[in-house]
């Protein structure tokens, strides 16, 4: 689904990713933790081409990136993304929120896009809530509506940029556990989190990234309780 | 007292010369209120030039041009650009049109940093947040982040008139009849110096203190329809 080959990104001088290599299959759900300053988030939004890599290839799905004929749009309606700070329009209302892409791209009618609004936001559980606008939901209930926005556009993967870092402790359990069922359906998922319990119960794989590289990948068990790495323990020492 | 009442007299009802100040006042307005459209539109366009700098993350030329331009507007007293334009550009010839692409020109330069500067203070995450679905660069701005600016910008272009309406005082320069110039040709008229200009003063005075009253007012309202946080 995902290739990624010899990734860099440079900031000016500064060399933040130093060639990352990965596959990712259908339906599989990743967990990238690390240090922070590590390259989790720009790595992840490479992928989207949020960040324009400086070297190397990414294949998502049947396309590759930067290749010819290729439009970024049609990327993104096909990778969705979840932010830490939610990123929703405060000036639209929540159902708003969720419907304005799938009209802007035509996809479907206004109403055809509600009724599936309504189906996802009923699914995050805040349905009662689309007539509100961002301000008025709390955190956690502002992720799960973030999360609905992107599923809107019927994306075959979604990225997570720390989805749950920006939220009071008691608001992380109910992102998570939308998370976990979207993992469970089968969603290709690629999540940047500090949660190491949900990338022990819900990951397929987990790459532990540090200093611009995938220092150790493998099941949440092999990195979890056999680290290979020192540094991969110092980490999980640090964390857990 | 009686000599106060006689200088009223001679200053604003002697010959209807209160009817003088307010044809100067009507052009003051008119040359504001025409020169502020014009700004406005020529301001967008600048914006549009500048941040297509951010947008490409370089300079560009377009943004060149405009910070160019933008620069020498600032830089400069507008009495003098004011006697360009009448001297050079409209060989001293046909006030109200110097006035208005003086003032329209002049404001053009700060009403772009105005919407630059209202563009920018939004979120860089709704950019993001629009982009990563799939929208372009510029369904993003049209649906995310020019309405949410618009609330930081109105209220600084209602300012910005109000700084034009004071600003125009100087057309007499290059002999257009505002308010200010009522008040100088009366007293050349009757040797009263001291009562046409605080004449024109106050009713300076009452027009600013209307317009801001009512641009209060005004952004009360937006804040009230304000859904963010």
């Amino acid at each position: 689904m995902i290739t990624v080959h010899n990734l860099h990104k440079y900031f000016g001088e500064l060399e933040v990713l130093k060639g990352i290599n990965c596959e990712i299959k259908k339906g599989e759900c990743v967990c990238v933790i690390g240090p922070s300053g590590s390259g989790k988030s720009t790595f992840l939004r490479c992928l989207n081409l949020l960040e324009e890599p400086t070297k190397g290839e990414i294949t998502i799905g049947d396309t590759l990136l930067r290749g010819p004929g290729f439009n970024e749009d049609e990327l993104r309606k096909n990778v969705g993304m979840v932010f830490q700070h939610f990123n929703l329009f405060p000036h639209l209302s929540i159902l708003e929120n969720v419907t304005l892409a799938p009209i802007r791209h035509k996809l479907m009618t206004p109403e055809e896009a509600k009724v599936k609004a309504m189906e996802l936001l009923d699914r995050v559980g805040v349905g009662d809530k689309a007539e509100m606008y961002p301000a008025q939901l709390s955190g956690g209930q502002k992720q799960r509506v973030a999360i609905a926005r992107s599923l809107a556009l019927n994306p075959e993967v979604m990225l997570f940029d720390e989805p749950t870092s920006a939220l009071d402790p008691e608001m992380v359990g109910e992102v998570l556990e939308v998370m976990k069922e979207l993992a469970h359906e089968g969603m290709t998922m690629i999540v940047v989190t500090h949660e190491m319990g949900f990338a022990q119960e819900v990951a397929h794989r987990v790459f532990f990234m540090d200093e611009g590289i995938i220092m150790e990948e493998g099941s949440p068990s092999e990195v979890f309780e056999h680290s290979k790495e020192e540094r991969t323990r110092v980490f999980l020492s640090k964390v857990l | 007292m009686s000599e106060f009442m006689s200088d009223f007299y001679k200053v604003f009802i002697y010959a209807d010369r209160y009817k003088m100040f307010l044809e100067g006042l009507r052009m003051t307005l008119l040359v504001s209120v025409v020169a502020v459209v014009l700004g406005i539109v020529l301001g967008l366009v600048l914006a549009i030039m500048k941040m297509s700098a951010v947008r490409k993350g370089r300079r560009t030329l377009l943004s060149v041009i405009a910070n160019i331009y933008i620069d020498i507007i600032r830089g400069t007293p507008t009495v003098v650009q004011l006697m360009i334009m009448y001297f050079l550009v409209f060989q001293a010839r046909a006030g109200f049109w110097v006035g208005v692409f003086t003032f329209g020109l002049n404001s053009a330069a700060y009403v772009a940093e105005i919407i630059r500067a209202g563009i920018m203070a939004v979120d860089q995450g709704q950019m993001e947040g629009g982009r990563s679905l799939g929208l372009s660069y510029g369904q993003t701005m049209k649906d995310i982040i020019i309405p949410q600016a618009v609330k930081n910008i109105l209220p600084a272009l209602g300012n910005e008139f109000i700084v034009l309406v004071k600003e125009t005082a100087i057309l007499g320069y290059v002999s257009i009849q505002d308010l200010m110039k009522a008040a100088d040709f009366v007293a050349s008229r009757t040797f009263i110096t001291f009562m046409p200009l605080v004449g024109c003063a106050v009713v300076y005075y009452v027009v600013i203190k209307i317009l801001s009253l009512g641009l209060n007012a005004f952004e009360r309202r937006l804040r009230k329809n304000d859904n963010r946080s």
